[in-house]
């Protein structure tokens, strides 16, 4: 797929983007809150690894520099992949806790911090 | 329209359906499928761009982790029956559609433009999405980040059996 144009990678990552910002405003069950922020991380990773295959910084000149220019963007994403499966981990773990304490997950009716 | 661009096309438009799909689907269980063949068209995305890797560990974290999990906790709450919980007003979801097309429209005038101006095709070097050069710069120029993130993943073990075992 090299004749692809790289903005047509970058209208995808939008694409997907926003459809994963009007899930977050418009669900009120909390995993499914969740699913769409997984969605918008994983925009942003599309958008990443798009740029890491098309571009590299004017800085870099000699060989070595490009390549280490090229390897950022997967290394952002394999980082973004971590803290993804962190974060899914706690907050199950906390929608669990919710929902033990109070037998309801209607994410516009928990306002407080405290149980 | 070359072979490369009708792929590209036929995934974009699998990847933005079952995107939308997350969101409008009542149950949550369907939502949760639709976010599975999402990930996994974005795994072949990935594969098509010649990122090996990252597309393999796309669909083992993300199809086999994540969306485990997912299915777990909704089966475990019930929250698949459709009643659960009753759909917004028509207002939140106007403003919710607002938003997000907005958004887009603000990335695509600001991106395309220059992009499309600039554009020199894909300038990454042969076999640079493979495992061996993956784990090269893993471990020379970002072992530090990578310690960091094993710390992270471990507070994050830790963290959330503590919150789920609490008893008070």
């Amino acid at each position: 797929m090299a004749e692809v144009p790289l903005y047509a990678y970058i209208l995808l990552s939008a694409l997907m983007f926003a459809i994963g910002t009007a899930g977050v405003i418009i669900k009120r069950n909390p995993i499914i809150i969740f699913m769409c922020i997984e969605l918008m991380l994983n925009a942003a990773n599309l958008s990443f690894l798009a740029f890491a295959k098309y571009h590299t910084t004017p800085l870099a000149t000699t060989p070595i520099e490009k390549w280490n220019a090229h390897m950022t963007g997967q290394m952002a994403v394999v980082f973004v992949m971590a803290v993804a499966a962190a974060e899914v981990a706690v907050g199950l773990g906390i929608i669990m806790a919710i929902f033990r304490l109070r037998h309801d997950v209607d994410i516009d009716e928990m306002s407080a911090m405290r149980g | 329209m070359s072979v490369g661009v009708v792929v590209f096309l036929l995934m974009a438009t699998v990847i933005v359906l079952s995107a939308w799909g997350v969101v409008v689907a009542r149950n949550a269980v369907r939502s949760a499928l639709s976010l599975v063949i999402n990930f996994f068209t974005l795994a072949l995305l990935y594969f098509g761009m010649h990122y090996d890797l990252l597309g393999i560990s796309q669909i083992l974290v993300y199809t086999g982790f994540i969306m485990m999990l997912f299915l777990f906790c909704i089966l475990l709450l019930n929250l698949g029956a459709p009643d659960t919980l009753f759909e917004p007003s028509l207002i939140k979801r106007s403003i919710a559609w607002f938003t997000g097309g907005v958004l887009v429209l603000a990335v695509a005038s600001q991106v395309i433009g220059p992009l499309a101006v600039a554009d020199a095709g894909p300038s990454a070097p042969e076999g640079f999405g493979e495992a061996a050069s993956v784990g090269t710069a893993l471990f020379t120029g970002w072992v530090y980040a990578f310690e960091i993130a094993s710390v992270l993943l471990l507070v994050g073990i830790v963290g959330s059996i503590l919150v789920a075992k609490r008893r008070d």
